[in-house]
């Protein structure tokens, strides 16, 4: 026997030990953005994810008294290929079962087609919204409990045409997120009649707007729609427009939806309304209670997203009675959706109960979680509009 | 036609800022050239010297307004500009006494200079940032507008606006100031004339026995009032954020090779020229036109030259042209 014989019965012996030891033990991948742009929302989104995870394994009832357990991955924002490197070691060396992640669009776009897809691993994002993702190749593979901005589009439209607006010009950031909200607005505003008389992308970071807004001005337009970001370009384009006189009213999707916009103009935009991912229902009241000794706020953006991505996951693989992707990909959307009992966060022992028992769940969770098309949240919006100098919600969508 | 409305229209889009980033170009434009007339190497730390001067002011700014000092309705930041230049003069002393002079002994090249004034720049920046941060800072105070679009419409009775703001005044007004203060100096004061000897002919001023120490002490005293004036009016009239002047760096020098390098009028005359073209290329004239056709009638496009996406490429077209059809500038200076 050689050398390279001998290498192979010793690697085999140790994968066999390995396999062992997880054999009543099931991993889930926390495939998060811990590091780069998204850092400060993630934190307390893994913690959130992995509260869903202790949840399961404590009650004890997890196919048949399994624990569960999080292993964390960064998959960084905007670094592809670090993410697919950390999505490679949960799955082939940690072997995680599933993955809840990874935080934004890109990084789960390269996540999914080089490691997930390839190797026929479940993965939820609680936070990627980009349009593109709905129509992936992903095997049946992806879910994701946050909307995707195509939904926003179209809520956006909604709210407008409540409103009786029939012209509006538009700008966005340009990036992949504000590219895509301001492509499926467009979309969706020009199906129901409206029109859209200019659209302008505005960069990040510079000093000066007049320009973008002297165009869109002249375009013209009842209000502007700025698809961008509060500490950014976003407010550099409603501060132009102010200061030159070209729009007093904007539409503001859920970048620019923020108390510090309403401190910093106050009632000189008074009347602007703007639409950000909320629901009334009571499972979000619930995550802030169940948050409330754990060190981290259950009503931060995306943080009941991310609880409702690991009770998915491990409330199919309950249904389908095993931890195989291959087995319980096709019971997420029989959990999330009706008929069978509503469950809320902090109630998935009962859920694991029912579900053991050959019953039927219908989860809401902290975000009223509903899969809709190709397994991704229909998206529960909140309206909002500044009154007073400062935002109030109107209504909900 | 509606010329009324189109000229109200054009001023309002155009005119009004676009003469407000050209002062403030301008400012930036005479410094880098006032260095390079002197000197004789192009200044990248120039950017940096306006942010750091302009966090100077920001800095005292603020405590001005914590004591409870204003100016009432204009900018406490111009009671607090003396501390600033004196702050940026220092640091663009020191920079010399450090870095340039050792390579002005050795006479080097103008190439190893200018590359060391890239390492300066990123010095600074980074001082900057460990400082005051990299954020966007609001330091401006005062009445904001002298007068609104809004108020503008319903005192004329026009459909259009014309919206004024306090900043774009003070920044004409103080450019102006200190453009005539700089010719006087240059022209009339003993110094100002070494200063022109120095630069016009290096060896014939030392032999007349101008102290070459004096002139570059001088020299970049000057540019210190210039960079912290420029970058604090920047500032005021749009945001202070320090990656800013870094971008605004190629606009600067785009309108000192168009003006001429090393010619203090060339430059006022190219940081105008640079800022009307950025604005008049990039802006849709739709509306313009529709005012001063016939009634009723709308262009179907925007009627715009370049998309608002390229407008710093407006900077990089005229740099490049410049420097193949008329390298010594509309004034003729140096070749850099």
């Amino acid at each position: 026997m050689n050398q390279l014989n001998k290498r192979i019965i010793a690697a085999a012996a140790l994968a066999a030990i390995s396999a062992t030891a997880t054999a009543d033990e099931v991993r889930i991948g926390m495939l998060q953005g811990f590091t780069g742009p998204t850092e400060s929302l993630v934190a307390p989104m893994a913690m959130g994810g992995e509260l869903a995870i202790r949840e399961a394994s404590d009650s004890g009832l997890f196919l048949g008294g399994k624990t569960v357990v999080s292993v964390r991955g960064d998959s960084t924002c905007i670094d592809a290929a670090a993410a697919t490197a950390a999505a490679e070691r949960l799955i082939t060396s940690e072997g995680v079962a599933a993955i809840n992640g990874a935080t934004c669009s890109g990084a789960t776009t390269a996540v999914l087609n080089n490691v997930a897809v390839a190797n026929g691993v479940v993965m939820v994002s609680p936070s990627a919204t980009s349009p593109a993702l709905s129509t992936i190749e992903d095997n049946g593979l992806f879910f994701r409990t946050a909307p995707s901005d195509a939904r926003q589009g179209e809520i956006m439209t909604k709210v407008l045409n409540n409103r009786g607006v029939k012209s509006v010009a538009v700008t966005y950031t340009n990036n992949d997120y504000g590219k895509g909200l301001a492509d499926a607005f467009q979309a969706a505003y020009e199906a129901s009649g409206g029109s859209v008389t200019a659209v302008a992308a505005h960069e990040d970071g510079k000093a000066d707007y007049s320009a973008e807004v002297g165009a869109l001005a002249a375009a013209g337009g009842e209000l502007l729609v700025v698809a961008g970001y509060i500490d950014q370009g976003g407010k550099g384009m409603i501060q132009a427009s102010l200061d030159s006189g070209a729009f007093d009213l904007f539409m503001l999707p859920d970048g620019m939806v923020g108390d510090a916009l309403a401190d910093h103009f106050g009632d000189s935009i008074e009347g602007s309304f703007g639409t950000v991912p909320g629901t009334d229902s009571p499972g979000a009241a619930m995550m802030g209670e169940l948050t409330k000794d754990q060190g981290f706020n259950g009503t931060d953006p995306y943080v009941p997203e991310a609880y409702d991505a690991s009770a998915l996951i491990l409330l199919a693989m309950q249904s389908a009675g095993s931890s195989n992707s291959a087995d319980f990909k096709g019971h997420i959307e029989k959990v999330a959706n009706a008929p069978g009992e509503e469950i809320l966060p902090g109630e998935l022992a009962k859920a694991l109960k029912i579900l053991a028992d050959g019953g039927d769940v219908d989860y809401v969770g902290g975000t009223a979680v509903e899969l809709i098309g190709p397994g991704e949240a229909a998206g529960n919006y909140r309206e909002v509009e500044i009154k007073g100098g400062k935002f109030e919600t109107v209504t909900y969508h | 036609m509606d010329i009324l409305n189109a000229l109200v229209l054009f001023a309002n889009f155009v005119f009004v800022p676009a003469t407000a980033y050209g002062a403030q170009l301008a400012l930036g434009a005479l410094g880098v050239t006032l260095i390079y007339g002197i000197l004789r190497f192009a200044n990248f730390a120039h950017g940096e010297l306006m942010a750091f001067g302009a966090m100077a002011v920001i800095l005292c700014t603020w405590t001005l307004q914590d004591m409870g000092i204003n100016l009432g309705p204009l900018p406490t930041a111009l009671l607090a500009l003396p501390v600033g230049i004196f702050v940026a003069a220092i640091m663009a002393l020191l920079t010399d006494r450090y870095v340039f002079r050792f390579y002005r002994l050795k006479k080097s090249d103008p190439i190893v200079f200018s590359i060391a004034s890239v390492g300066v720049m990123f010095v600074m920046a980074g001082l900057i940032r460990v400082i005051i941060g990299p954020d966007d800072q609001s330091f401006a105070d005062g009445a904001r507008f002298i007068i609104t679009a809004r108020e503008f419409r319903e005192m004329t009775g026009l459909r259009e606006g014309l919206a004024i703001r306090q900043t774009q005044v003070i920044t004409i007004v103080v450019a102006l100031l200190v453009m005539a203060l700089l010719f006087w100096f240059l022209q009339k004061t003993r110094s100002g004339k070494a200063m022109r000897a120095y630069s016009d002919n290096e060896d014939l001023a030392l032999l007349s026995g101008i102290d070459p120490d004096r002139v570059v002490r001088i020299a970049w005293i000057i540019t210190a009032v210039l960079a912290t004036i420029a970058g604090t009016l920047y500032g005021l009239d749009k945001t202070y954020k320090p990656f800013i002047f870094q971008q605004i760096l190629l606009p600067i020098f785009a309108s000192a090779i168009l003006g001429g390098v090393g010619q203090p009028v060339g430059a006022i005359l190219g940081g105008f020229l640079v800022a009307y073209s950025e604005v008049t290329l990039t802006y849709a004239y739709k509306k313009f036109l529709a005012y001063l056709g016939p009634e009723g009638w709308v262009p179907d496009s925007l009627m715009q030259f370049l998309s608002t996406d390229y407008k710093f490429a407006v900077s990089f077209i005229i740099l490049v042209a410049v420097l193949l059809v008329r390298p010594t500038g509309i004034i003729r200076g140096k070749v850099i």
